[in-house]
């Protein structure tokens, strides 16, 4: 079978798979979930299937990269599927950001900004959902914005799945007085930079075009001095480091952030300093937000598909391991 | 005067930004929003100019065959179709219902969270080929990757959890991110800056000049 053939047999398994999960959400079928005890048939075959890998590397056979990527792809689908609960610690810098927004008297305007796109929405939009959520639960007035162009359509994306919440729907929260998206500016670190001085020289309209001047929520924003607490979500530049540097620094802004686990580790030092309020980082920061806030969503259900990889790539790196060392070893004898 | 006059406009500017960070009066604060303004200007035709530059690369490329032409048709198929159903649709093509929102959830969003999501096989496959305890660092590499890993994950806490609270695994991975973590990276965050500083200070004087193509 040529390559080629296999590639076209993978993008037609892909796009069957693809069609079933858009039917399916249309459709408005149900979540589909293992019986526990199919679950724990699965976790026990993958473990003793890990172990099995580990003999056979003992033995000196070394397993394909391909088995490596099979494993991972099972690690991270077959989880969507179970129904484990999974007991979840709440880091510091997390309750730190949670009780930042929970002492906001209701009616603060918080400003967030939505600086990432779709690829790493995986990891931000349960952020994004949370976060929200606590802010209409706690009567704050929520301004969103973006730096990356798809920024302010994720920002909907949110809004929209935080409203099919009954108890929030029945606040009746009203576009523009209690909420309101300001689009994406182009410009980088700049709109932050003129938003010091003025909101409105960046953002003349909002989203939908109305002039802000006509939007009852901004209307006496004149710049950070106007704005109580802010989040920025970032997956990179334009940034949490660009917030930090101009807006928390220069301007006095209060912030949060939340990141992705790649760009987390940069953010600990301004956490350390000070300069943030709190910092979520990656699936296990919306896990442990939600945690906190007491509302279960995506962030905690996609958490056991983290857990499952974490310990798939754990089990990997031992495998690796032994290999080097019986090959070293065996290496060392033939010297001898 | 092709190198003068960019030298001096470069200074110029410079000068400028660095006094407005510590004087944010007039007129240097006023100077600040006009470069502000401008920079959103300029950072607003680059989008267009990327986006069209884009469209004149794959066009060329897909016109004269090459290699992997293919893959440059379809981005021309994909930019012309979101371009023509978002114009078509008007000041509101990116409310929901539309078909540029359809094509944004079903079509670029799965793409680009599939993209991303190669990343943990390469991340899983690289770890088991080339993360060995070849010597001191490496292994402590390996000892401190192992605590994060298993730590940040739930699991990781019910493995531990005979353990004193401080010493469980959670602990130890929130102690490596937040010390010695926080510590190497703030090094290298002030060595980016003190690099940062003086490369500026070069450009804003003229000693670096081989942005404007004039040697060193």
């Amino acid at each position: 079978m040529s390559v080629r053939t296999k590639e076209l047999i993978a993008l037609g398994v892909i796009s069957l798979f693809a069609l079933i999960f858009y039917l399916g959400k249309v459709w408005g079928w149900g979540t589909f979930e293992f019986p526990t005890l199919l679950s724990f048939i699965v976790m026990a075959f993958i473990g003793l299937s890990l172990l099995w890998i580990l003999i056979l590397t003992l033995k000196g056979r070394l397993i394909e990269r391909r088995v490596v990527f099979v494993y991972v792809g099972f690690a991270v689908a077959l989880p969507l599927f179970m129904s484990f609960s999974q007991k979840i610690t709440i880091s510091p810098e997390v309750y730190q950001l949670h009780e930042a927004i929970m002492e906001l008297p209701a009616g603060s305007k918080v400003l967030i900004s939505f600086d990432y796109d779709p690829p790493s929405a995986p990891e931000l939009q349960p952020m994004a959902e949370s976060i929200i959520r606590v802010c209409f639960e706690r009567d704050l007035k929520v301004i969103v914005m973006g730096l990356w162009p798809q920024g302010p359509q994720q920002a909907n994306l949110a809004l929209e799945r935080v409203f099919e919440d009954s108890a929030i729907l029945a606040k009746n929260l009203q576009y523009g007085e209690d909420y309101v998206n300001l689009g994406f500016q182009a410009g980088n670190e700049f709109v932050i930079q003129r938003m010091g001085s003025s909101f409105e020289s960046m953002f003349s309209s909002d989203y939908e075009g109305t002039p802000y001047r006509e939007i009852p929520l901004v209307r006496n924003v004149r710049n950070f001095s106007n704005v109580d607490f802010s989040v920025n979500l970032s997956a990179g530049f334009p940034g949490t480091v660009e917030w930090v540097q101009i807006a928390v620094d220069r301007y006095g802004l209060l912030m949060g952030a939340g990141n992705t686990a790649v760009q987390a580790p940069v953010m600990y030092a301004y956490l350390n300093a000070g300069q943030l309020e709190g910092l979520l980082g990656g699936m296990s920061g919306a896990a442990e937000f939600e945690a906190v806030a007491e509302y279960r969503a995506k962030g905690t259900k996609f958490m056991l598909s983290q857990t499952f990889a974490h310990v798939v790539v754990i089990a990997f790196i031992i495998i690796g391991n032994v290999a080097f060392f019986r090959s070293g070893r065996k290496s060392k004898l033939k010297g001898n | 005067m092709r190198q003068e006059i960019p030298l001096l406009i470069t200074a110029i500017v410079g000068i400028g930004f660095v006094i407005q960070y510590f004087i944010p009066h007039w007129p240097f604060g006023k100077m600040s929003d006009w470069f502000s303004d401008w920079f959103s200007i300029v950072g607003a035709c680059a989008i267009i100019l990327g986006a069209l530059n884009l469209l004149k690369v794959s066009i060329e490329k897909t016109y004269r065959r090459k290699e992997d032409w293919g893959y440059a048709a379809v981005i021309i198929a994909s930019f012309l179709l979101m371009t023509i159903i978002g114009i078509a649709e008007g000041r509101g093509f990116r409310n929901p219902g539309t078909s540029f929102d359809w094509l944004y959830n079903f079509v670029y969003i799965p793409l680009s969270a599939t993209m991303f999501a190669i990343l943990a096989f390469f991340v899983a496959s690289a770890s088991y080929r080339a993360f060995r305890a070849r010597n001191f660092e490496a292994t402590l590499l390996l000892i401190a990757a192992f605590f994060v890993m298993i730590g940040r994950v739930p699991v990781g806490h019910t493995l531990s959890s005979f353990m004193p609270i401080g010493w469980q695994l959670s602990d130890l991975a929130s102690w490596v991110m937040t010390v010695p973590q926080a510590a190497g990276q703030r090094a290298i965050m002030i060595g980016i800056g003190l690099g940062i500083v003086s490369t500026s200070l070069r450009i804003i004087l003229g000693l670096e000049r081989a942005h404007i193509g004039g040697g060193k």
